[in-house]
């Protein structure tokens, strides 16, 4: 069982590193800590007039779809991360060493559930400034919590792919938000689904941003799950299995440019 | 294969696309050895040292390092090796001493020991002022130092250098080659890829010189030499129309035809005692008057130049103004 232990070992030395990057470039912190709190004021009070939510206040429906929005996009780290080692020749360096295969992708994402868990306290406590309250109770809302950091750790997969399979750490980024960026806007994050045209509607019901941000809203409002969370965290882990295995898949064959 | 070889590979292969990157490529280090691969930009040496540390495979041919297969004993390889790519691949966001424990702690070194040894190396590399700094402040030639400081960090016994002192100014250039003759001398096996044939002639027991994909010339830098000719005798003249005068005159001490290169009339001399008297004598005979005499040995330069009809830099830039269009 060495191996595995190793594995452990090689995966918690990386995400130590990716962690002790947040205080030495601290414009990396903007995106965790300003940009959710620009997003909930700019949605409350500029759309929040407009859009018609019947049975909530806009701030309580608006919480939990963009508290999944951004925890979709705190992977991009892991993205740019990678995208830069391979730029900078570390990847080469890494896949010469005698460490774990999947190490150096399992350290960064697992990094990113750290400074996803900045960002969410950072948009809960705007959200209370903002009228925002839980409706449910604290077991529920702790779980909420646990599913939103499980969601985002799902798409630090994706942005790991992402990061591994474009050409510089500003092309990743740009794909990232090409790919993420229309799924959280076509599901209820935002607005009620039936209020899109019958096509979007249908898609926005599969979507699982949709299965996802309802599934939240059950846990912090206490509105009906349905099937919904067990969805949810089907979808999160299908997602990360999925990603993992070509990230790493990708990882194996990558030669730093 | 012999079994003292720390690297071997026969007949190598890779291909990009459509380009040929190994086109069949025989190396043998004996162990304790510095092989040097010698050869301008997208000669294949990159290529090469990239399926020996097992980060690419072979579309055929085979390779062993330390006795292991590069594709089937991979992981097992990679224990064994330490690779200073032509990157300095060091996080700009750590310190030079966390660089390196991180990379002791990847070779799995026993617990306190990948910082004992972060401080030995950073000491050694004349780092430790710096040991504490992030090294996005360090110089390009301090980058360099710690990255090859990284590849020693498990002390291992084959070591592999791909253009190891490209862009170093001339004293970290120094303290490199010192560090890898030290290296040597402990009993590490180096391979190293190089576009400066001094650095080639200083460094390597054996020259294997590639270009594009092959192995065109393979010896110790003595054995290349000749290969290209013995010694030769360059005059320069006072009067540059008294030329073919001197050749005439400069007939009987040479190997071949005298020829003139640059203004200078080269002689390939049959042998070396009394060359310069002789020439001399001849030439005041003929009553052609010198500028400057003197003998040459041939440098690496030359050879390149010979054996691949283009010299080493030229083929460099080549490929400059190519990437560049």
């Amino acid at each position: 069982m060495s191996s595995l232990r190793n594995s452990i070992s090689d995966t918690l030395v990386l995400a130590r590193r990716s962690l002790l990057r947040i205080p030495r470039a601290p414009d990396l912190l903007l995106s965790f800590t300003v940009q959710p709190i620009m997003f909930v004021l700019l949605f409350v009070y500029v759309f929040g007039g407009a859009i018609s939510t019947p049975g909530f206040e806009y701030v309580d429906f608006l919480i939990p779809g963009i508290i999944i929005q951004t925890m979709s996009f705190g992977g991009f780290v892991t993205a740019l991360g990678l995208s830069e080692d391979l730029k900078k020749g570390l990847v080469d360096r890494f896949r010469s060493l005698p460490m774990s295969r999947a190490a150096v992708l399992a350290g960064r994402t697992l990094a990113d559930i750290a400074t996803n868990a900045i960002s969410l306290a950072v948009m809960i406590a705007v959200g209370f400034i903002a009228g925002f309250s839980f409706d449910a109770p604290f077991a529920h809302v702790i779980a909420g919590l646990g599913l939103a950091l499980l969601f985002g750790y799902a798409f630090s997969w994706v942005f790991a792919f992402v990061g591994l399979s474009s050409s510089s750490p500003e092309a990743s980024q740009s794909f990232g938000f090409i790919l993420i960026f229309p799924l959280t806007f076509m599901s209820s994050a935002f607005v009620p689904v039936d209020s899109m045209p019958g096509v979007l509607e249908a898609f926005a019901e599969i979507n699982p941003f949709t299965t996802t941000v309802d599934a939240m809203r059950a846990l912090f409002l206490g509105t009906p799950a349905g099937n919904d969370i067990w969805g949810a965290v089907a979808w999160s882990v299908g997602i990360a299995a999925v990603f993992a295995s070509l990230s790493v898949a990708r990882y194996k064959r990558a030669i730093s440019r | 294969m012999a079994a003292d070889a720390a690297i071997e590979t026969s007949g190598l292969r890779k291909a990009y696309g459509e380009v040929q990157a190994l086109d069949g490529v025989d190396l043998t280090a004996p162990a304790g050895t510095v092989l040097a691969l010698l050869g301008p930009n997208g000669a294949g040496k990159t290529t090469a040292v990239r399926i020996l540390t097992t980060l690419l495979r072979p579309d055929s041919g085979s390779a062993r390092v330390a006795g292991l297969d590069v594709v089937r004993d991979a992981a097992a390889l990679r224990s064994q090796i330490g690779l200073a790519g032509q990157y300095a691949a060091v996080d700009e966001n750590l310190t030079g001493a966390e660089n390196l424990e991180m990379v002791g702690s990847l070779y799995h070194l026993p617990t306190g020991k990948p910082r004992r040894r972060a401080a030995e190396l950073l000491e050694h590399f004349d780092l430790k002022e710096a040991a504490d700094r992030l090294v996005r402040t360090y110089s390009g030639g301090m980058r360099r130092l710690l990255d090859l400081a990284a590849a020693l960090v498990a002390r291992p016994p084959v070591l592999f250098l791909d253009e190891p002192t490209t862009g170093l100014d001339p004293r970290s250039r120094l303290a490199l080659w010192t560090t890898i003759e030290d290296r040597v001398a402990a009993g590490t096996t180096v391979l190293l890829t190089t576009q400066y044939l001094d650095e080639a002639d200083r460094l390597a027991d054996r020259i294997s010189v590639i270009d594009r994909g092959q192995v065109i010339a393979e010896g110790t830098s003595d054995e290349l030499k000749d290969q290209v000719g013995g010694e030769r005798l360059e005059v320069t003249l006072e009067d540059g129309d008294q030329s073919q005068a001197a050749i005439a005159a400069l007939e009987p001490l040479a190997a071949e035809s005298p020829v003139l290169v640059n203004g200078a009339v080269r002689v390939q001399l049959r042998r070396r005692q009394g060359a310069i008297a002789e020439a001399v004598r001849l030439l005041d005979g003929a009553g052609v008057g010198i500028d400057d005499v003197a003998i040459h040995r041939p440098t690496l330069d030359d050879v390149f130049l010979i054996l691949t009809g283009h010299s080493a830099e030229e083929r460099a830039e080549e490929e400059t103004v190519a990437a560049e269009a």
